[in-house]
């Protein structure tokens, strides 16, 4: 595989999708090296679904190209479609059918005879656990279940690029290990996973690289390392007994860290990127010297929240309804 | 969970791909997406309602109020009420399946069909084609309630045979317009409107109930173009006299026409509704 154009199980070119008013797609470049795990980050209302969905042939997009091995997913659709499994983010199988009816209908349609896909369907469903709930509606299910019961759906071909939207969101943590499970078998046996995702803890767990997406946009990119390295490990909580002080405050995190502290939305606590803890105390220090009294200090691990905050300098909550605004807003966050 | 593939999956560069689906293919798509409408209509039977209730509650009051204004008697009457209402009927049912479909594609599992390597029309024309159950019951019940009425076809069971098949064909078809309409409405009360609106002319504004000759002259013309009109001729043309004759390839022609128009139309707009 020295061709260059099969090295790349995705690539994605200033790809755009607008709703009306709202780019939910606004120029995503992507790069996913054959082989591995590539997670997309970001808020609910990012674009992360919608970038997707264009990838996957689901949505055809306004402007950009996407190729799947090297195949273009507008002018090459039913051959893209050949290349890839899709599990989106709610679960697409038949609820009015059982999960052994569901398996056997995807089969069928995907060229196997009635004895191998009876094989298939069998097998898939022993693996994923769901053997005992085969014939059973599909209501009684619980969303766990359901989940697995999709993502086994789109492992019937095989395909050597599997599409994962949010696979854990809404699961318990015992069932979301299990997933994650799932995911590095599929990897070792050669396939491609994109997924997507709202933890950062996910893609840190999952992805050899991983994209942060906002506003439609990509606004961050590397391996999980690097991306935390921007971000610094973890980042300290500040909350000031004066918010008076705040200016103040500031500029002292900026002369001795040499890192911009952000205000939280209700300005009442500062996050500061904390690449080093050892010189915290020389910031503590040189806040009793100026004066500046503290409520509440906390170290926060990098959550999601963090990510955007120092990525983008505004919350991640904000972004689903930022979408939803107009370019102003966007310019106001920038 | 154990591993979950010990085979290795076939790289994209080794595998044979092809960027259409071949007629064959199409063909076991469509078959299978009509086997998943079959298990659905299997558990949940209510939906069943409208094709076994409408044909024995039409069939009676229709008979019983209109036969002997119009031709004297019942008896005489039933010759030319039962193709008309059979048409009637088994068209209005087609509606059902824009209705269904409309329903049907609200939900997730569409997204995977659209996204597996199958034929675009299939699942469609696979519902389509599950639905001739339905219009199969609708037809044998009517002819149940007409031969329980005293309808005795001259044709015989065959031309009976024939003439059910013609008008379940030409149903198919028409419900590939109902399938736009499914495709294209945003809910299915609002495909339920629309088509009301298209069928209401179409089946009463035909010889399905009445001799055309009693109509004023302009709308004579209407009627006698109607191809409702064309295809209730041609099942009393069969059952009553056992002729296959030009209402009933013309029909035909009508049938292949709509298909023709309206197969591309629904796929197209199923396809960019995403």
């Amino acid at each position: 595989m020295t061709n260059s154009t099969t090295d790349w199980a995705l690539e994605a070119d200033g790809l755009v999708k607008v709703f009306g008013e709202n780019r939910a797609v606004d120029g995503v470049d992507l790069r996913v090296r054959t082989g591995t795990v590539y997670g997309v980050l970001g808020p609910n209302g990012a674009g992360k679904t919608t970038t997707i969905n264009m990838l996957a042939t689901l949505l055809r997009p306004d402007a950009g190209r996407g190729r799947i091995f090297g195949h273009d997913v507008v002018r090459e659709a039913h051959i893209v479609r050949q290349l890839i499994g899709v599990t989106g983010q709610f679960a697409s199988v038949d609820e009015t059918l059982s999960a052994n009816e569901n398996l056997l209908i995807f089969s069928r349609l995907l060229g196997l005879s009635r004895a191998e896909a009876r094989a298939k369907s069998a097998d898939l469903l022993e693996r994923f656990g769901l053997t005992e709930a085969a014939t059973r509606p599909l209501k009684q299910f619980s969303g766990g279940m359901r989940r697995r019961l999709d993502l086994a759906a789109s492992l019937l071909a095989q395909p050597p690029l599997i599409f994962l939207d949010e696979p854990t969101t809404g699961l318990d943590p015992r069932t979301r290990g299990q997933m994650w499970d799932t995911i590095r078998d599929l990897v070792a046996t050669g396939s491609t996973v994109l997924l997507t995702t709202q933890y950062l803890d996910e893609a840190d767990q999952l992805a050899d690289r991983i994209a942060v997406i906002d506003h439609g946009k990509v606004v961050a990119e590397g391996t999980a390392d690097e991306l935390k390295a921007s971000i610094g490990t973890s980042s300290l909580q500040l909350r000031l007994a004066d918010g008076a002080d705040t200016e103040d405050a500031l500029a002292a995190i900026a002369r001795v860290l040499d890192v911009h502290g952000v205000l939280s939305p209700e300005a009442a606590r500062i996050t500061v990127p904390m690449t080093d803890p050892d010189r915290v105390a020389d910031l503590l220090i040189t806040f009793r010297e100026a004066g500046i009294r503290l409520s509440e200090m906390s170290v926060q691990k990098p959550t999601l929240d963090e990510v955007f905050l120092t990525i983008t300098g505004h919350p991640a909550e904000d972004a689903a309804e930022a979408a939803r605004d107009s370019a102003q807003n966007q310019e106001v966050h920038a | 969970m154990s591993a979950i593939a010990t085979t290795r999956i076939v790289p994209a560069s080794e595998r044979q791909l092809k960027n259409r689906a071949s007629l064959g293919q199409t063909f076991r798509n469509t078959l299978t997406m009509a086997g998943r409408g079959l298990v659905k209509i299997r558990r949940t039977p209510e939906q069943l309602f409208d094709v076994t209730l409408q044909p024995i509650l039409f069939t009676l009051m229709f008979t019983y109020i209109f036969g002997g204004a119009i031709s004297g008697n019942v008896e005489n009457y039933l010759p030319v009420i039962i193709p008309g209402i059979l048409v009637q009927t088994v068209i209005t049912t087609s509606v059902v399946t824009g209705t269904q479909l409309r329903e049907d594609m609200d939900k997730g599992v569409f997204d995977r069909f659209r996204s597996l390597p199958i034929a675009r029309i299939a699942p469609l024309s696979g519902a389509l084609l599950a639905d001739t159950v339905r219009y199969g019951i609708a037809t044998v019940l009517t002819f149940v309630m007409g031969y329980i009425m005293g309808f005795r076809p001259a044709g015989g069971l065959l031309m009976v045979m024939v003439a059910g098949a013609l008008v379940i064909v030409c149903s198919w078809a028409v419900s590939w317009i109902f399938a736009f309409f499914g495709v294209i409405a945003r809910t299915a009360s609002s495909v339920q409107g629309i088509s009301m609106i298209v069928l209401f002319p179409l089946t009463f504004l035909s010889n399905a109930f009445v001799p055309v000759e009693t109509m004023p002259t302009w709308l004579q013309w209407f009627v006698n173009v109607n191809p409702v009109s064309h295809l209730v001729t041609a099942v009393r043309d069969l059952v009553n006299s056992s002729a296959f004759g030009a209402d009933a390839w013309l029909s035909l022609l009508g049938a292949a026409v709509i298909v023709a128009i309206f197969a591309p139309l629904t796929v197209r707009a199923y396809m960019r509704k995403a």
